[in-house]
């Protein structure tokens, strides 16, 4: 579904990643990860259109997308959850929703999908008419991914979605994480530092060190793997 | 009482002015953190399209109030194609630059417009058309209100309730807050953040023109350098209501035009500027951030 081949990308003349290749089937779940500054968001920002290869290609459904522009790449149908969340603080959490569903045209399939979520999700209907900025953590995490599926992404990149929970909330997150791949099919690429988390959510995992690919494998294979478990697991 | 009335309604018809140019600093300040020095130069250009315009339909014979809205549109539209140029020629080329390179590129984008226009135009003060009607009905109250203010204040006010409007419910106006207040997230989305800046500069252009024509309409001459003041004054009145925010531009303005009303009108009008920014200072010591404008607070 998705394929990176050998892409390089730099930071005016840092370069992040060297050469990062992977490969994406449908219907997956995969984790990447890696210790701070590997270069794990910069690959989702590449493929996003933000961060574009200097080298290498970006493959969406055998289609080049390393020249398109973030919009563009938002239409084919990837759509990211930056680190962080990224709520626009001054609107509301509906409105919010709305961006989301920013390049959608067809009202009553839009509002239909929002009913959705607010069942996934009820705090969110709760809260509907708040400031994004008044969310906590957690419920900023669940409006950031509900925003990202407002535009039924067939391709949803998810960045740290752990980051800044309590574990109880992650574990609901990754619950939902794992839902939202069964019952809708969608693909997920998942970037963490939670590498336990991730590989026991994802299907396969890429480990990424400085910036390069040093392992791949079934998601299992990698948690039993004591290399990672010392370097990643904290095993 | 009438003395009081009329400059509480000066006041007002200044501030609505001011607010029309204010906007259009607020808006782009808010979505691309930059202050456009040329906006001044936009109203001002507003206000000789505005001239050429209603010359043109004047001799054509039409009634006053077709002339009043036709000058209005043409003034909007040809002011907008500039206000567009500026921002695809001076600042998109420095979208990733140092803050201070677009900041220059607007100080030059400025003087370059007023002494084009001064080589089209000469130095001279040319004579402005009166285009709003007087209005029978205002007779009575000619001590306090005339129809020149009370058209100003409506015209604003229909304007900004339009802007309300299109800010608050479009699908462009929710694009153009979200690229305000998370631009990288917008782009994550798929907006087209290019275009929502154009759209912004577009939309502050076209209603700083109709406040060129409206208050050259009032005082009957315009000349090249009259977009230096009157763009000072409402860049004032956006620092003093909070930079980037739409409400306090607004607020900012009536602040400020109430003030000089009353400065000139109980001191003298010599005084009117010391007042207008003594205010802005008084006001920046005890909220740095403007009226109603946001501290900064870094949150990670």
């Amino acid at each position: 579904m998705l394929e990176l081949r050998g892409i390089d990308v730099f930071y005016d003349k840092i370069q992040a990643l060297h050469e990062v290749s992977l490969a994406i089937q449908p219907g997956e779940i995969v984790a990447l990860i890696g210790a701070n500054g590997a270069g794990k968001s910069t690959t989702l920002m590449a493929i996003s259109g933000i961060a574009p290869p200097r080298r290498g290609e970006v493959l969406f459904e055998g289609q080049p997308i390393t020249r398109l522009t973030p919009d563009a790449i938002v239409k084919l149908g990837i759509c990211q959850v930056p680190e962080g969340r990224h709520i626009f603080p001054d609107l509301t959490v509906a409105e919010n929703l709305d961006m989301g569903a920013f390049l959608r045209r067809d009202a009553k399939a839009i509002a239909a999908d929002r009913d959705m979520l607010y069942e996934l999700f009820p705090i969110l209907a709760k809260r509907r008419n708040q400031p994004g900025g008044n969310l906590s953590g957690g419920e900023q995490q669940m409006l950031a991914i509900s925003r990202a599926l407002m535009a039924r992404p067939r391709l949803l990149l998810l960045d740290e979605p752990s980051m800044g929970l309590a574990p109880l909330i992650t574990r609901q997150i990754f619950a939902i994480i794992q839902k939202i791949n069964q019952e809708q099919n969608t693909t997920i690429f998942l970037v963490e530092q939670n590498a336990n988390l991730a590989l026991q959510t994802a299907d396969r995992g890429y480990v990424l060190e400085n910036g390069r690919v040093v392992m791949q494998d079934r998601a299992a294979t990698l948690l039993s793997n004591t290399a990672i478990q010392k370097a990643y697991l904290g095993i | 009482m009438d003395y009081f009335i009329e400059l509480v309604f000066s006041g007002l018809t200044r501030g609505s002015i001011y607010a029309l140019i204010a906007l259009g600093y607020t808006m782009v300040y808010g979505i691309i953190g930059l202050i456009n020095f040329a906006h001044g130069e936009i109203y001002m250009i507003g206000a000789f399209t505005a001239l050429i315009a209603s010359t043109v339909l004047n001799i054509l014979g039409l009634p006053l109030y077709a002339v009043l809205i036709l000058t209005a549109l043409a003034a909007a539209v040809w002011a907008a194609a500039y206000g567009y140029t500026v921002e695809r020629l001076a600042y998109r080329p420095l979208r990733n630059a140092p803050r201070l390179s677009p900041l220059i590129s607007a100080i030059g984008m400025s003087i370059f417009l007023q002494n084009y226009v001064m080589l089209a135009q000469t130095s001279d003060f040319q004579p402005f058309p009166a285009l709003i009607p007087e209005f029978a009905f205002l007779e009575p109250f000619a001590a306090v209100v005339g129809s020149t203010d009370l058209t100003i204040l409506a015209v604003s006010a229909l304007l900004l309730l339009l802007l309300t409007l299109l800010i608050k419910y479009t699908r462009t106006g929710k694009a153009m807050r979200a690229t305000a207040q998370d631009q990288k997230m917008a782009l994550l989305l798929g907006v087209n953040v290019d275009r929502v800046i154009s759209i912004t500069f577009v939309v502050g252009s076209a209603l700083a023109a109709v406040g060129g024509l409206l208050i050259a309409s009032h005082i009957g001459q315009i000349n090249f350098s009259i977009g230096f003041i009157a763009g000072i004054k409402a860049f004032t009145a956006a620092v003093l209501g909070g930079i980037g925010s739409i409400p306090g531009a607004v607020l900012g303005s009536f602040v400020l035009g109430l003030t000089e009303a009353f400065a000139t009108g109980y001191v003298s009008s010599d005084y009117e500027d010391v007042f207008a920014f003594s205010l802005l200072v008084l006001i920046l010591i005890f909220r740095p951030a403007g009226l109603l404008g946001k501290a900064a607070v870094e949150k990670v």
